[in-house]
């Protein structure tokens, strides 16, 4: 017997597995950041750097895909260009030094606020009414459950743009066509049958008791579901929401068929910045940046929940 | 506290009839204790006087008020579930208070927190105020699950095996101190519970319950001695009462209709006189032994003190004391002598 110990139990992997596992979760890790960190680097480089033969890995950043991102510009001539006042801002040195001057600013932003708004609301409608689906569901004797639950989950058995013809017509008899609400209802109804049945597991997994104590000691049913269910649900909810929001926040073909203008999203928007000579690379790399971070940053703070979450049922009790 | 009555109370689940036309009054301040086997509608029983259940038919009085209407909140009592339902999500001390910051009974901080020190004082859960409650043992767990029944002074208590999931010596302690804090307070409690050490040691009165009917109702020494039938007999004493056919025992002067004799083993005694039987098995338990006999076609237990000398496959007399016979007709039904 040596002095050190590193026995371990039979249910705990070994030292060996552990290296293993380790590894294949670093090459995994590095195989999926790659193209992320790419995407990343590609916003801080200029137009010629974005498309050189061998990739450049390393390269003067600039901001000018993010300043381009934003800004619309004009090429002028190099007279008007020296007749112009002194640059007032960075940004307006940056832009000048290609011989352009910006015009206005660009869509992004407005495409960006769309994102959020409909990415957020829907996400917020779909957990909303799915954890009032799924309480009455799980609680209430309701008429015709396991048919109605059925019929819920079929709405998932076809993928959803093979009923963009008929939506598209019904929103344009609507007037539902490019609207921030049209897209809210959408993306609500998309996901709606995923977070019933999602939240309806969490639900079962909650005791009646629980709500039955509360009921007894005082508390409305409506009282003891926010006080005893709701956070006992929390993690259930936190999960359903990041999948509600990553699937209205990624989706392109809807949003490329319905909106246009007033409200389109940055799905559609971004992959079609144009700069000189054709696409302006660093701007849309800039653009999938800042739209990768609400999801990012959603997913960091509920994470904890979110692994609780996905490994539902294992954890309680 | 307050009386409750039950008046033909009803329950049916699709097929199933959980409880049958109960009639029940329990008295302000008694113990009462259902006894049943599982699935005899002990709980369901329960559910329906706290309003947790819709009755499918009859009337639940608290306190003379008939509240078959009313919703669970504005029932007024306290229920002790069978599993133990604390919060997971509170520690012991918001659970104990969760009652009194309902915003149907909210007191003053100040008065929460002198209630649920006294609770939990009382039952000996101080030092665990502070603890999630899931991190608390199931001993634990179930006294916070009746101080959280303590905390308000409800019209009643009603405790759904509350002391099961708990070792023997710990239900041990549970039992006489529930019964102790019964006194105290005059509390009207209903109680059931499958064990029958609980039904005879806690209740002023026993219902024994099966098939969603109450067979008998009476004070403990008066179901056990005089037992309405066969069913209520088996149901309370341990090793159970022996059930003998009457030729099993000859020369006794028995009413006309009876077909069995009933008789508890401890009135079995192996004194050398009464009918002869061959000893199958002795089963030590400690104070006192249990000894299986054999008599012809029957099987009979008796219970004896100590350390007997008797040996399996001997010849014993066994004398069942006359007195202490029961008569059973053909139904099960007891017939007097
Ligand atoms: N919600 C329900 N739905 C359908 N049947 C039920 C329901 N609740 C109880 N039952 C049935 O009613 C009968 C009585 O149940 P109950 O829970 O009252 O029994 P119990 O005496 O408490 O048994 P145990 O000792 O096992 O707790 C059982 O046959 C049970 O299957
Ligand atoms: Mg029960």
């Amino acid at each position: 017997m040596s002095g050190t110990s590193d026995a371990h139990s039979i249910v705990e992997p070994g030292p060996t597995s552990r290296r293993v596992a380790s590894v294949v979760v670093i090459v995994y890790a590095l195989v999926s950041m790659v193209p992320l960190a790419w995407i990343v680097m590609t916003g801080f480089k200029s137009p010629d750097t974005a498309i050189a033969y061998p990739p450049e890995v390393v390269f003067e950043p600039t901001l000018e895909g993010y300043v381009n991102l934003f800004t619309d510009r004009t090429r002028q001539t190099p007279e008007y260009m020296a007749d112009l006042p002194p640059p007032e801002t960075w940004y307006d040195e940056l832009v000048r030094s290609r011989n352009m001057v910006i015009t206005g600013p660009s869509r992004f932003f407005g495409r960006y606020k769309n994102s959020l708004i409909i990415g957020f609301g829907s996400t917020f409608l779909a957990v909303f009414l799915g954890t009032l689906a799924a309480y009455a569901f799980s609680r209430f004797r309701v008429p015709l459950k396991d048919d109605l639950l059925f019929f819920i989950l079929s709405t998932r058995m076809f993928p959803p743009i093979a009923v963009a013809v008929p939506i598209y017509l019904m929103y344009r008899a609507l007037g539902l066509s490019d609207s921030h609400f049209g897209m809210i209802i959408l993306y609500t109804a998309v996901n709606l049958s995923l977070s019933v049945w999602l939240l309806k597991g969490f639900v079962d997994e909650i005791p009646r008791e629980y709500e039955e104590a509360a009921m007894i000691d005082g508390y409305t049913r409506l009282q003891a579901f926010w006080k005893v269910v709701l956070p006992q649900m929390s993690a259930g909810i936190a999960a359903t929401a990041i999948f509600c929001l990553i699937f209205a926040w990624n989706e392109y073909a809807f949003a490329l068929l319905l909106t246009s203008g007033n409200a389109q999203t940055a799905p559609p928007f971004i992959p079609i910045i144009i700069g000189e000579g054709g696409l302006d690379w660093p701007a849309v790399a800039a653009g999938t940046t800042l739209f990768m971070l609400p999801v990012v940053i959603f997913t960091v703070i509920l994470r904890r929940h979110l692994l609780r979450g996905i490994t539902f049922g294992a954890v309680r009790r | 506290m307050a009386e409750i009555r039950l008046e033909r109370a009803t329950k049916t689940f699709g097929q199933v009839h959980a409880v049958r036309e109960l009639d029940l009054t329990i008295a302000d301040g008694e113990f009462f204790v259902l006894l049943g086997p599982t699935g005899a509608g002990k709980t369901t029983t329960l559910r329906l006087v706290a309003g947790l259940e819709k009755l499918d038919g009859g009337r639940v009085h608290l306190g003379g008020r008939d509240v078959s209407a009313l919703a669970p909140a504005a029932r007024d009592v306290a229920f002790v579930f069978q599993q133990y339902a604390l919060y997971p999500h509170y520690t012991v001390f918001d659970n104990l208070a969760f009652p009194l910051r309902s915003p149907l009974r909210r007191r003053s901080p100040q008065e929460v927190t002198r209630r649920v020190e006294e609770v939990a004082k009382l039952l000996r859960i101080e030092s665990k105020l502070k603890n999630k409650a899931t991190k608390l043992s199931g001993g634990e767990m179930q006294r916070v699950g009746i101080g959280r029944a303590l905390v308000r002074e409800p019209n009643c208590f009603l405790m759904d095996e509350p002391l099961s999931s708990l070792d023997a010596k710990l239900r041990e302690d549970l039992r006489v101190e529930l019964k102790h804090i019964q006194r105290d307070l005059g509390a009207t409690i209903l109680y059931v519970t499958h064990d029958q050490i609980e039904a005879l040691t806690m209740a002023d009165r026993i219902g024994v319950l099966e098939e969603g009917r109450l067979l008998q109702v009476g004070t403990p020494r008066d179901v056990y001695t005089r037992p309405a039938s066969v069913s209520v007999a088996r149901r309370l004493g341990s090793p159970a009462i022996n059930l003998l056919r009457m030729d099993a025992v000859p020369g006794i002067a028995a009413p006309s209709r009876a077909r069995n004799i009933g008789i508890r083993p401890e009135d079995v005694q192996l004194n050398g006189r009464g009918i002869e039987a061959e000893v199958e098995q002795v089963e030590h338990l400690g104070a006192e032994s249990v000894v299986v006999l054999r008599a012809g076609e029957e099987r009979m237990h008796a219970l004896v003190s100590g350390g007997t000398s008797v040996q399996p496959g001997t010849a014993v007399r066994a004398e069942l004391s006359r007195e202490a016979m029961l008569f059973f007709d053909e139904a099960g039904q007891r017939v007097d002598a």
